[in-house]
């Protein structure tokens, strides 16, 4: 499954400068297994103790990954995962 | 509406209305709180209230104090509104990214505006306002991120209004920002209704909202709790304006920016309800009017990839 990341300009030092990579997986921590072997250190940004940062916010289409099963949450061909740090908003 | 003997007796007990025509069937029904027609015309004056309610109980305001509050507006103009009313000096800390109308409003209720860099969002406007109340320990901050009156106010107010104008109610759907509103009035529905949806709407903003230096810079507000929540949506600026034109288009209901991501989210709702040949009766919340967003040109003609555009860089909800 090929899905497309959306990585925030905190993180592009790391992807190399890239706004959108393609990633492979059908779990939303294959996506971030391959990522890492492409773009060395970016899981450990979005990954403590196994558990995503506690600022860093996923959304596999729009959705947040923290109500639909986190990292185990399955991804399909074509679709969008966005990485956004947690911000304040009101 | 009643009679009320001043205007800080009037917040809350807003109307819900249906949406006849945005709602895809007879089973599955949208509803929209108009919290617009709060005294300043948006959801805030709830917690604004009861905020300085609590702090007044609790001795720490007192006639001629002084109010600090990091807001990207609405809870401002409330503050400003309830302080203006009472007698304290508000001094507002603002990302320098919003509207132009809020700053305006904000003057005209006789608030000071502390400007923050846009590139921080509200991050930097909550640390700036922190940074001063240490400074100055007689200046008293609320702090809406982390006052448990914020969530309160949506527990005693907004969750039993909602069940007594929709005891059918099977999903509820908010805007993530102090999560106040969620948190108090979702809590409620929870307790009350098995089996009640909870739906976050979050704004995306443009890239620059999010330009922290390290993901440690983060922020997480202090009242939220994701056990109340059933999911969470990212809404982007361009899916907010279309469903904000199409609330006025279709249903006649002028509101701002973030009710458009909110209705985007509830939308989605009704159409999973649908699919699934479930019945849905749906309430969302109606956080403001379009007024303060009027100078953003995103209710004028172009279609709205272009209308979006005019949100770039800007907090819009």
């Amino acid at each position: 499954m090929s899905v497309s990341v959306s990585v925030p300009t905190i993180l592009r030092p790391v992807t190399k400068g890239e706004k959108t990579v393609s990633a492979e997986g059908s779990t939303l921590a294959e996506v971030i297994t391959d990522l890492d072997s492409r773009y060395s250190g970016l899981g450990d940004r979005l990954i403590t103790n196994g558990a995503l940062h506690r600022f860093v916010n996923i959304y596999v289409n729009d959705e947040d990954v923290r109500f639909t099963g986190g990292l185990d949450t399955t991804v399909g061909e074509g679709d969008n995962v966005t990485i956004l740090p947690a911000v304040a908003g009101g | 509406m009643a009679r009320y003997s001043s205007l800080i007796d009037a917040v809350g007990g807003t109307p819900l209305v249906g949406l006849p025509r945005l709602s895809p069937s007879e089973t599955v029904r949208l509803w929209a709180k108009l919290e617009d027609r709060n005294p300043t015309g948006s959801v805030k004056d709830r917690p604004a209230l009861a905020m300085v309610a609590r702090a007044e109980a609790d001795g720490l305001l007192r006639p001629g104090c002084t109010v600090i509050e990091p807001t990207s507006g609405n809870t401002g103009i409330s503050l400003a509104m309830v302080c203006r009313i009472k007698g304290y000096r508000l001094i507002c800390v603002m990302p320098e990214n919003t509207s132009q109308e809020r700053r305006l409003l904000l003057r005209a209720y006789g608030a000071q505006i502390i400007s923050t860099p846009a590139a921080g969002g509200s991050n930097a406007a909550v640390a700036m306002a922190k940074e001063l109340a240490a400074d100055h320990p007689d200046w008293v901050m609320l702090y809406q991120y982390g006052n448990p009156e914020n969530a309160a106010a949506h527990y005693l107010t907004t969750g039993p209004e909602l069940l007594a104008d929709l005891p059918t109610i099977t999903h509820f759907v908010a805007g993530l920002g102090t999560t106040g509103t969620l948190m108090g009035a979702g809590r409620y529905l929870r307790e009350k209704v098995p089996d009640v949806a909870v739906i976050a709407a979050e704004p995306r903003y443009g890239e620059m909202v999010y330009g922290l230096r390290n993901l440690d810079e983060g922020f997480v507000p202090e009242l939220y709790d994701p056990s109340v929540l059933t999911s969470r949506f990212s809404v982007g600026p361009e899916d907010a304006v279309r469903r904000t034109r199409e609330l006025l288009e279709v249903e006649g209901i002028f509101a701002g920016i973030s009710t458009g991501a909110i209705l985007h989210a509830a939308l989605g709702m009704a159409a999973k309800a649908v699919r699934e040949g479930v019945q849905a009766d749906i309430a969302f919340i109606v956080c403001d009017g379009g007024w303060k967003y009027l100078s953003t040109g995103v209710y004028e003609a172009g279609d709205d990839a272009s209308a979006a555009s005019g949100l770039e860089g800007q907090l819009w909800a």
